[in-house]
């Protein structure tokens, strides 16, 4: 159980790791109806749109964003914003590590500010974002 | 200004699609929850959805002859610009109530801004488009504003 009394600022929220397979990007891209050749289709992906590898969905990395906020807040809370950017590609077989660290606390208010970001395996951050959660 | 958005683009500005209306689906929450591997398990039994779920449903379901060569649906609504390359930009949601199965929203999508800017490596035209979710009886669900970046 989380109280807003407990947080601090800096506090680090905690991390998870995601490694997208084949599969993975085939049933999330199906499962948002996209039918984009670069998250299934290799041989397109590398000979017609140029990437190296199969693309993973930007959103998808914001999914998983949202998801560090939430798996840390559990029922404590509720989301009230959030943004997100896609700065830089991923590709199939990278590790990609959802983070987010605490930037405000508003305890009048009940709110937490959060800053979040997709780091890649070389410890770039290629999404960056934010979130705004309201404790109970 | 260097001038690369001439009045009749500009007058796109306030601009809205027709709105669109999605009913939400326990089923469609749980394959959405299983593929983006939530952990939580009000997202996997479906009765509540993740908050990036949205993304998902808003998309258009083309018939397949109007998919390009890429597997996309063009979705072209943007005015006609002397820069073509249409790149993602950053997105921003505020959440009002949670989305549910059985709900039936309306999502009206409305090109809010069209602003130049110079950019490293040359001219970029910035759209902002505003979309607001609500329940048929006009409960406000969530409210977007997202940027494409034209270069």
């Amino acid at each position: 159980m989380n109280r807003i009394s407990a947080v601090k600022v800096g506090a680090t929220l905690p991390e998870r790791a995601y490694t997208a397979t084949n599969v993975s990007l085939f049933l999330y891209n199906a499962a948002i109806w996209n039918g984009h050749r670069i998250h299934y289709d290799a041989r397109y992906t590398t000979e017609v749109e140029k990437h190296p590898e199969i693309v993973i969905d930007g959103p998808l990395q914001g999914d998983w964003l949202s998801q560090c906020v939430l798996d840390w807040l559990g029922e404590d809370g509720d989301l009230v914003s959030f943004e997100y950017a896609n700065r830089r590609a991923a590709y199939l077989g990278e590790t990609l590590t959802a983070t987010g660290s605490v930037t405000a606390v508003d305890a009048a208010a009940g709110t937490v500010t959060i800053e979040l970001g997709i780091r890649n395996e070389a410890g770039q951050i290629i999404a960056p974002g934010a979130a705004t959660v309201r404790f109970r | 200004m260097s001038g690369l958005i001439d009045a009749a683009a500009r007058a796109w500005i306030g601009r809205s699609q027709p709105p669109v209306t999605v009913e939400v689906s326990r089923r469609d929450i749980q394959k959405y929850a299983v593929a983006t591997e939530q952990r939580q398990a009000r997202y996997l039994n479906g009765d509540e959805a993740p908050p990036m779920f949205l993304f998902g449903l808003l998309r258009p379901v083309a018939p397949l002859d109007q998919l390009g060569p890429d597997g996309i649906a063009q979705d072209s609504f943007l005015p006609e610009l002397p820069l073509k390359r249409i790149m993602a930009g950053g997105t921003k949601l505020t959440y009002h109530r949670p989305i549910r199965p059985g709900d039936i929203l309306v999502a009206t999508r409305t090109l809010a801004d069209i602003q130049e800017k110079q950019g490293g490596t040359g001219p970029l035209i910035f759209l902002t488009y505003q979309l607001r979710v609500e329940t048929q009886d006009g409960e406000l669900v969530v409210e977007e504003t997202a940027t494409r970046i034209v270069r």
